[in-house]
C-alpha cells in the first residue's frame, strides 16, 4: 500500500512538469497553430539558467527560481517578434520547422559551453531532507515541486478562468479567427501568451534542475512526452493538457511498479489508444481546424 | 453603406468570385441568393477582412477598406456571424457575449440582450455550445449585437433550424433593421428572404448574376427555386 501511494507521488511529481510544459505548449498552439519545438529548449535553459547563476555568481535557487521564469518570458517574447511573428501569415508548417531549428541552435550552443554530461544542482538546504507524510518518507524538495507546480497550474487556471486576459484568451485559442472578426486583435496578444509559455516551461526547467540531469538534451528528450500528453488531452485545449499531463505522470509511475518494461511506452499506447477512439484528444473539440 | 466594386477572390488556384460589383444602401436589409459553393460566403469573409487572397473594392461608409485588419473592421462597426454561429466552446454563454468589444452608441447593454433574449439569460453560465442549434443562433446575433455593429453580415442564419425559430430569427432581423442596422444576409430559404429583406442579389458561380425587389422574387419565385435547384 505504502510503495502503491509513494509510487503515486512519484508520478504526480513527473507529471508536474508534463503539466506545465504542456500547459504553455497547448496555449501556444491553440493561438498560433504552430507545434512548438523549441518548448523543450526553453525548459533545458530553465534549468541552465539556474545552473549558471549558482555556479558562476552564487545565485541561490530561490532567486534562480523568481528570475529565470521572468528572464525566458522576456526571451520567448524577443524569439516572438524576432521571427516567429514574421511566418505567421504562412502556412503554420514554416514556423514548426522554424522552431525546430530554433531548438537546435540553442542546445549545440548550450552544447558548445557545457558540453553533454550532466550537471549536478544541489536541492535548497532548507528543502534537503525527507518529510514524514505518515505511510512513508519523501524527500522534502519532490513536496516542494509538488505544492509548486499545483500553485502555478491552479494560478494559470484562475487567470484564464477568472480574468478578462483569460476569456480574450481561451476565445483566440479556440478560434483566432473569428476573434478577430469579434474586434480583438490577436496578432498583439500572441507575443506575451508565447512569452509566457516560455516562461512556464522555464519555471518547469529551474524547478527541474535539482533533481533531473541538467544536461542539454534534457527538454529534447522530455518534449517528445509533451507532445503526446498534449496529443492526449486535446491540442488547444487548457484543461486537457494539464489533466492529461498529471495523470500520465501517475500512470507511468504505477506502470513502472507492475510492468516496468512497458512503462517508457505507456503515454505513445495512451496516445494512439486515444487517436483511435477521439481524434481531437480527450477534452479536444470534434471539427478540425483549417 | 457597402460598396464593392470588381472583387475578385481565390482559394489557392480556383477562382470563388469574379468581379463582383454590388451595392448595399444604409438601413437595408439586402440578401445573397445562390447554391452552395458559389461564393457567397467568401464575399462575407472579403468584407469582413478575413480572406486575403483577393482583389478589388471594397468600401465602407464611404472609405476603402483596403488592407484594414479584422479587427478594426469590427472596431468599425462590421459584425459578422459565420455559418456555423461561431459559439465558443470554452466560454460560457456570457462569456461569448461579452468577449467582443463594445462600443458606439448601437450597442446593446447586456441587461437588454438578456431582456430580448431570456433563454440567454437563464443559460448565461452553460458552455456555449450546451446551447441547442437555435439558441445559439439568438446567440450569435445577441452578441455581434451587443458590439453596437451598423453592419450586420449574417451568412445563413436560419439553416437547419425549425420554422418556429426560423420565424423568431426573422422578427430579430426586422427589429434590428428598424434601429437602423444595415443587414447583408446570405439566404438559401426565398420566402423568409422576402420577408426581411429589401432587395436580392442573385449569385452563382463567383458572378452577381441578377439583382431582384421583393416583387420580382415573389412574381418569379418558381424559376428563382429551379435555379437554386430546390
Amino acid at each position: 500500500m505504502a510503495n502503491f501511494v509513494q509510487q503515486c507521488f512519484n508520478g504526480l511529481v513527473s507529471g508536474a512538469f508534463l503539466a506545465l510544459l504542456a500547459l504553455g505548449l497547448s496555449v501556444i498552439f491553440g493561438m498560433l497553430g504552430v507545434v512548438n519545438f523549441a518548448h523543450g529548449a526553453f525548459y533545458m535553459l530553465g534549468a541552465f539558467g539556474a545552473y549558471v547563476l549558482l555556479t558562476n555568481a552564487g545565485v541561490n535557487f530561490w532567486l534562480a527560481l523568481a528570475a529565470v521564469p521572468v528572464a525566458l518570458a522576456v526571451f520567448g517574447c524577443l524569439l516572438e517578434r524576432a521571427f516567429i511573428h514574421r511566418l505567421a501569415a504562412l502556412d503554420p508548417l514554416y514556423n514548426f520547422l522554424l522552431t525546430f531549428g530554433i531548438a537546435l541552435v540553442l542546445q549545440d550552443l548550450v552544447k558548445r559551453e557545457y558540453g553533454v554530461t550532466s550537471r549536478p544542482y544541489p536541492p535548497p538546504a532548507e528543502l534537503n531532507h525527507p518529510i514524514d507524510l505518515g505511510l512513508f518518507n519523501y524527500p522534502g524538495y519532490q513536496v516542494f515541486v509538488l505544492a509548486a507546480s499545483a500553485a502555478a497550474c491552479a494560478a494559470v487556471w484562475y487567470l484564464l478562468t477568472r480574468t478578462r486576459v483569460g476569456v480574450v484568451v481561451r476565445a483566440a485559442t479556440e478560434r483566432p479567427e473569428l476573434t478577430r472578426a469579434l474586434g480583438i486583435n490577436v496578432g498583439a496578444w500572441v507575443t506575451p501568451v508565447f512569452g509566457f509559455g516560455a516562461g512556464l516551461a522555464g519555471l518547469a526547467g529551474v524547478l527541474a534542475a535539482p533533481m533531473r540531469a541538467v544536461n542539454p538534451l534534457m527538454g529534447a528528450d522530455l518534449i517528445i512526452t509533451v507532445f503526446a500528453v498534449v496529443v492526449i488531452g486535446g491540442l488547444g485545449s487548457i484543461v486537457g493538457s494539464v489533466v492529461a499531463g498529471f495523470g500520465i505522470g501517475v500512470a507511468t509511475a504505477l506502470c513502472n511498479l507492475y510492468v516496468p518494461a512497458l512503462s517508457q511506452t505507456l503515454v505513445f499506447v495512451f496516445m494512439a489508444a486515444v487517436l483511435l477512439w477521439r481524434p481531437a484528444g480527450l477534452f479536444g473539440r470534434e471539427e478540425a481546424r483549417v | 453603406m457597402l460598396q464593392i466594386r470588381e472583387l475578385s477572390a481565390w482559394y489557392g488556384e480556383a477562382q470563388v468570385l469574379r468581379e463582383v460589383t454590388l451595392d448595399v444602401p444604409a438601413g437595408e436589409v439586402v440578401t445573397l441568393v445562390g447554391r452552395n459553393g458559389a461564393g457567397k460566403t467568401t464575399l462575407l469573409r472579403c468584407v469582413m477582412g478575413l480572406h486575403r487572397h483577393q482583389r478589388g473594392y471594397v468600401g465602407y461608409l464611404g472609405g476603402d477598406l483596403g488592407g484594414t485588419p479584422a479587427h478594426r473592421r469590427a472596431a468599425a462597426g462590421i459584425g459578422w456571424v459565420p455559418d456555423d454561429r461561431g459559439i465558443y466552446a470554452s466560454l460560457t454563454v456570457e462569456e461569448n457575449l461579452t468577449m467582443p468589444r463594445a462600443g458606439g452608441e448601437n450597442a446593446w447593454p447586456l441587461s437588454r440582450v438578456y431582456e430580448a433574449f431570456p433563454v440567454l439569460k437563464e443559460r448565461r453560465r452553460f458552455p456555449g455550445t450546451r446551447l441547442s442549434g437555435g439558441e445559439q443562433q439568438m446567440l450569435a446575433l445577441a452578441r455581434v449585437l451587443r458590439t453596437g455593429a451598423r453592419l450586420l453580415l449574417c451568412d445563413e442564419p436560419t439553416e437547419g433550424l425549425s420554422p418556429l425559430l426560423v420565424g423568431q430569427i426573422g422578427s430579430i432581423l426586422r427589429a434590428v433593421k428598424e434601429h437602423g442596422v444595415t443587414v447583408l444576409l446570405i439566404e438559401q430559404n426565398l420566402h423568409f428572404a422576402t420577408t426581411v429583406a429589401d432587395r436580392h442579389y442573385l449569385i452563382a458561380e463567383g458572378r452577381v448574376v441578377d439583382s431582384l425587389d421583393n416583387s420580382e422574387v415573389k412574381r418569379r419565385e418558381h424559376e428563382l427555386l429551379a435555379y437554386l435547384g430546390m
